[in-house]
This record gives structure tokens, sequence and C-alpha cells, in this order.
């Protein structure tokens, strides 16, 4: 609740406020410097907030050390002891805890199973692979027998292929140990896959929280917008608004329909839609929107193929498509459609467009 | 003329070969990837080539020119890696100028390649910047100017983008790709992420343990890939096993767990064991007549894909991706379906020696 955390000035986390349900597999979404890992180290008792309290199962724990928070945090750069076998990692903590060492034993072999390394108990950390320590680091927070996950980046720094494959296990063994977890990630794709719920936050502060569904389809502003999917900008002014759409103005008088009212004419906009929404014309095709372009580039994406196209009044946009569709070529000139209702429109940014939507 | 030819490139570490008799040529201006898992060797093969690590056995030529016995800096390489390596006290313009300075250039010319850079990377207004006061992007492109700044032809990229966020990977690597091509360079670049490899390549490599796997343009590897391994890695994969029952001249029929699959395969015999592989991209869900039916296990939103696990057998799962707001309506797990597969679009290998599981593991 109204949780804050200052490293001089500067705010980490501010006044941010969240309920996470038991059993909810959450993801924590953010570019670097966001505050995602401050926020996890103070649900886990490893950072004190300035401000705010945390509550675990209606308890006030911002006094309680970790250890007794039933919430475990599993760091981004896993920190196996290189002189101990896997499955003595693995029961370390437990043992230290005072648990007995044949039950300690045991408990830890089961969680390694659970990870799929129970055949690498005697192994050294130096003699796995990365994904495989990962796991082993994954066990160790399993064995400790907290309910609270608190994973960090955990598939960060694993190939992107061994990546997706292990997020789907993650969210299973998550589920069917019944845990709730709070999973940190800068990967929107991995945060949408995985995900019960989406929290997006930005410069210490929760822009959006919601399903994937519900936070791709409404993003509440153009950040979340933008750093979630793949989004083509458009700036416009609203030139007519009517009761089932409103007519908008881009660059060199071009117009274009959409379907939200909620802007007076004058007011200056920014038209969001996702690439996917946006489509090739076919011939003898009738739409709303139909604008002329040249096509710049394509780009193979593996599954997906994504077109760069300059529009006829010198914007861009890009529209992707599964691999089932026919590739035009580039410096052919077509037409691109997108329908009304798929035009997301926020206010036009005090701060610019490029501030909101900027990547580097 | 080819600009790098690697020949039986071996690096050995005690038991282990990083690198087993690699073969290699890069032509003149090509922007060559090479991916693989963790510890396929990629990066002992491009630290080789810059002459930051020792083949033990084989050669590596640039520009005709054996290069072995050359230190890096004599090699004529701009070479850029993950850990972003700016000289901290340095601001941009110091570092991108580093090298001609370095090399005694005029002031004229050491002024006119630092505006050129800075103008190439959009980085003008931000000349007297400290590494400090830069992003993690700004920071990278900076390192990439200075790595060609002065006048390296063959540019290796090793990770360079791989301590960055996703959204700033995807937007850097275009500028990159773009800047080799403005320059008429020649790129090498490692990278595990298979995505930034084929969108930006005009030649793919695939290595494991050591070797090469299979080499071409992103497009062949995703659409034909000659090996199981290549098809599972690049882009992500179903796999049905089972056996031809018909063969005919326009493809085979695999029966997979009871059901009959068409293939557009014509080159396999009755009674032929075989490796199906379809992309979730190229499954559809139908409700009248289909090659195999299932069961709805999940059904994930992805964003722009949604997508459908769908069991068919004990131990067999088919993925089906369909795009978002184009997904067959009103189906939950638990109903049961008919599966599509194109008989087009599935690739047929013969059953890897070592088994399915082991020939396509990423560890």
């Amino acid at each position: 609740m109204d949780v804050s955390k200052r490293f001089g000035r500067i705010f980490a986390i501010h006044r941010v406020n969240l309920e996470i349900r038991d059993g909810d597999y959450v993801c924590v979404l953010g570019p670097t410097g966001a505050g995602k890992t401050t926020l996890l180290k103070c649900i886990a008792g490893l950072e004190r907030v300035d401000e705010g309290e945390i509550l675990l199962d209606g308890r006030r724990v911002n006094d309680f050390p970790p250890e007794v928070r039933n919430a475990v945090y599993v760091p981004q750069h896993y920190a196996l002891f290189p002189h101990l076998r896997v499955l003595e990692n693995v029961s370390f903590g437990p043992m230290a805890k005072g648990v007995r060492r044949d039950e300690a034993l045991v408990n830890s072999h089961k969680m390694l199973e659970l990870v799929r390394l129970d055949k690498r108990v005697d192994s050294l950390p130096q003699e796995l692979s990365g994904g495989m320590q990962q796991r082993v680091a994954l066990a160790r927070g399993l064995a400790s027998g907290a309910r609270l996950l608190l994973l960090d980046e955990p598939l960060g720094a694993l190939d992107a292929r061994l990546r997706i494959e292990l997020r789907y296990q993650l969210r299973r063994l998550a589920k069917d140990l019944g845990l709730t977890v709070v999973h940190v990630t800068h990967d929107q794709a991995e945060a949408m896959t995985i995900a019960d719920t989406i929290i997006v936050l930005r410069e210490g502060m929760v822009e959006q929280m919601g399903s994937p569904f519900h936070i791709y389809q409404r993003p509440v502003n153009l950040f979340v917008a933008n750093f979630i999917g793949d989004t083509n900008f458009l700036e416009g002014i609203v030139s007519e608004r009517g009761t089932e759409g409103s007519t908008l103005e881009l660059r060199r008088s071009l117009h274009i329909k959409v379907a939200d009212t909620s802007y007076l004419p004058g007011e200056r906009v920014v038209i969001a839609l996702r690439q996917e929404k946006t489509h090739l014309m076919s011939a003898g095709m009738r739409a709303a929107n139909a604008i002329r372009g040249r096509v710049q580039a394509i780009r193979l994406l593996g599954d997906f193929i994504k077109c760069e196209i300059r529009l006829e009044n010198e914007d861009s946009v890009s529209y992707k498509f599964l691999r089932a569709g026919a590739i035009p070529g580039v410096g052919e000139s077509v037409m691109i459609t997108f329908r009304p209702e798929d035009c997301m429109i926020f206010p036009y940014p005090s701060t610019g467009l490029s501030r909101e939507v900027e990547t580097t | 003329m080819p600009q790098v030819e690697i020949v039986g490139l071996t690096k050995t570490y005690g038991q282990i070969r990083a690198l087993d008799h690699v073969d290699l040529t890069i032509r003149d201006r090509e922007y060559v990837s090479i991916i693989g898992p963790s510890g396929c060797g990629k990066t002992t093969l491009i630290k080789c080539i810059a002459g930051i690590i020792e083949p033990t056995e084989g050669e590596i030529r640039i520009d005709g020119r054996v290069v072995n016995d050359l230190k890096p800096e004599e090699r004529g390489v701009g070479y850029v890696f993950q850990e972003i390596a700016l000289f901290p006290n340095m601001n941009v313009w110091d570092n991108i100028t580093y090298g001609p300075r370095a090399k005694g250039w005029p002031a004229e010319r050491i002024r006119h390649i630092g505006r050129e850079m800075l103008e190439m990377i959009g980085l003008q207004a931000r000349y007297n910047s400290y590494p400090d006061e830069l992003s993690g992007g700004a920071s990278q492109k900076t390192a990439v100017s200075r790595a060609v700044s002065s006048g390296a032809i063959l540019l290796l990229l090793d990770e360079p983008l791989g301590a960055l966020d996703s959204k700033v990977r995807t937007d850097l690597r275009y500028k990159v790709r773009r800047l080799v091509q403005d320059l008429g360079l020649t790129a090498i670049h490692v990278t595990h992420d298979q995505e930034e490899a084929m969108s930006i390549s005009d030649r793919v490599v695939v290595m494991r343990a050591g070797k090469i796997v299979e080499e071409g343009s992103p497009m062949q590897l995703y659409s034909v890939p000659r090996d199981v391994f290549t098809a599972n890695f690049v882009g992500e994969a179903n796999f049905l096993q089972g056996a031809v029952v018909e063969a005919g001249e326009k493809g085979a029929i695999v029966e997979v767990s009871g059901y009959r699959v068409g293939t557009g395969d014509s080159s396999r015999g009755v009674g032929e064991e075989v490796v199906l592989c379809v992309r979730p991209e190229f499954v559809s869900i139908e409700s009248g007549e289909s090659a195999l039916r299932g069961v709805i296990a999940e059904q994930i939103f992805q964003g722009s894909v949604v997508r459908y696990v769908i069991s068919v057998s004990e131990g067999l799962t088919i993925s089906a991706d369909y795009p978002e707001g184009l997904e067959p309506r009103g189906l939950n797990p638990g109903d049961g379906v008919g599966i599509v597969v194109p008989p087009e679009k599935v690739l047929v290998y013969e059953p890897p020696r070592e088994g399915l599981a082991k020939a396509i593991s990423l560890e």
C-alpha cells in the first residue's frame, strides 16, 4: 500500500499500490531502471521501505526480517556455491535453518525432480549449462518452502529459444504447486505468455495493472501501448466528431476514420495502431481507411514477417503478419488499410510523442 | 575475393572441443549471424577471428591474408561486445575519434569522420556527454562507431545488444544493420537471439557443440531447414513421429498415433520411420474433415498471437497459432477439435540416431 523506496533523492519506487491474489502468477514489466527489482526486494524484505505498508496474508511485514516472511527472492544472477554439488546447493538453506539433514536432502531431491534435474544432483555448478544453473536456483527457492516466489529475471541469462521453452515450464510448475509468483522481466512477450496479471512499471510508478488481454487491448496510455506489443503511431488532429465515429486529419491533409468519439474537433491526438491490425489491401476490397504507400523493407522475424511502409504523407507504418500470407516486394506500391475500431486514440502528450514512446 | 575464410578451425580446452574443424567463408559486404545454444562455440569462434583467443588448429584469412599470428589491432577489425566498454573519462566525441587520433590522422580528417559517425548514429546533440550519462542504447551505438571509425572493414559483433532491454534491442539492431550497409562493411554477429539474427542477416550460421550444423539465408533456415535441430532452434516447431503407410508421387502419408498425416515428400518408402515437423502458424483447427483430432489443453493469449495447445494423445501435443482477432471463436479448454496440417508445410526428416529429444535439445 502506497509503498515508496528512495535512494538519496531518487524515488526507486513511488507510492506503489497493488494487491496480489493468492495463487496468482504476476509479471512485473518495465524498462531498465523502472524499479522492478527494488519492488521485489521490498516485498522480500531485502530493502526497507521508506513509506507505506507491505502486507502478506493480511499481516504487516515491514519490520519482519526476510526469513520469516514466507517469501523467497531468487536473484537474477543465481549465486550458486561453486564448490557444492547441486543437491547440497539446494539443501543448504533448509539445513542452515535447522531442518534435519535427511529430511532436507529428501525434500531437495524432490524439488530437483520438479525442475527435471534429478539426474544431475551430483554435478558441480560449473558442469551445468546456464539454463540448468537457473533451474538449480529455482529449486533452491522452492526448497525454502515459501509460498510466495519472487523471481528476478529468472530467464534473463538464457538463450532466447531456451527461454521460450522454460517459460511454459515455469508457469506450469507454479500452478502445480499452488504458489503465488511475482516475476520481474523486461521481456513483454514473456510476460504476455506466462502471467495471469501484468504490472507495467515506469520510473517507480505503476502505469497499468491487469490481465495480459486487458493490457494489450486497452492500454491506458502511449507508454503502455508502445511497451507492450508492436505499435504504429500516427499524429493527427480531430476534424469531425460524429456519434458513430470521428474523422482525423493526419499530416498533409490525409483523413482517416476512427471509432473513438471521446475527443473534440481541433484536439491534437496520437493514433496507436497495432502492427498486426494494419493490413495490406487486396484488389476490390472496400475499406473505411485506405492509404497509399511504398514498401521500404521486409523483415523476417521467425514466425512473423514485418513490412515497413512509407506512406504518401511521409509517415511510416509497419504491418506484420504470420508467415502464411503473401509477401510484397521492396519498392512495391501498396495500399494499406485498418479498421476504425482498431485505432486507439490518446491525447498528444505535452512532453512530445518521442519521449513517451522512446526506446533508447 | 572472399573477405573472411576460416579453414579447419579447432580450439580445445583439455578434453573439450570448443571448436571442432569449423570451415566458413564470409563474402565481402556480407552480414552473417552466428547462433546456437550456449556453449556451442559461437563466442569462441568470433574471438578467434578478433585475435583474442588463439586457435589450436586451423587458419583464419582476412582479405586473403593469414592473420593467425597478427595481434588483434593489426587485423583491421572492429570488435564490439556485450559489456559496454567506452572510456569512462572521455565524452562521446573523444570515444568515437579515439582510433583516428591514436593513428595520428590529420585534425581535419578526424573532425570529418567524427561528424560523419555522430550523424550516422543520431547522437549529434550528445557529443559532449560522458558514458555514465548515456542510456544503454546510446552507449552501444557509440561503441559501434568507435569500433569502425579508424577504418575497419570487418565488424565483429559479439552479443552487442545482449545487455539492452528488448524494445531498445529491436530498435538498435536495424540501426546497426543500416550502419554496416552504409559504410560497406562486412559483419559477423554472434547472438543468442534468433529473431535478431533472422531479421537482419544475409546469412545465418547455426552452431552446436563446436560444429556448424547448417547455414543459409534466414528464409531457408526457417522454411526448409535440413536438420531437425535447426528446425526447432529457428522458431518453434511441432514434432510428430510415425511411419510411412502410403507413398505416392505427390507425397507420403504418415501414420502418427493412429492418424494419417499427409506430406509433400515423395522420396520416402512405405514402412520408413520418419519425424515430421510443422510450425504452429501453419496448423489450423477445423470442425470438419481433419488429419488429426485432439482436445484443447490450453489457450494462451500472447498479444498478436493466440496459441492453442492441443493434446492429441499421451505424449503428443500440437500447438496452433492464430493472429489475434482471427482465432476460431467459442473454443474452450476441454473441447474436442480437428487439426489440419497442410501437407506442403510438413517437413520430413529421418529419425535422428540419438533420439528426437536429444537431437533437438537446447542444452
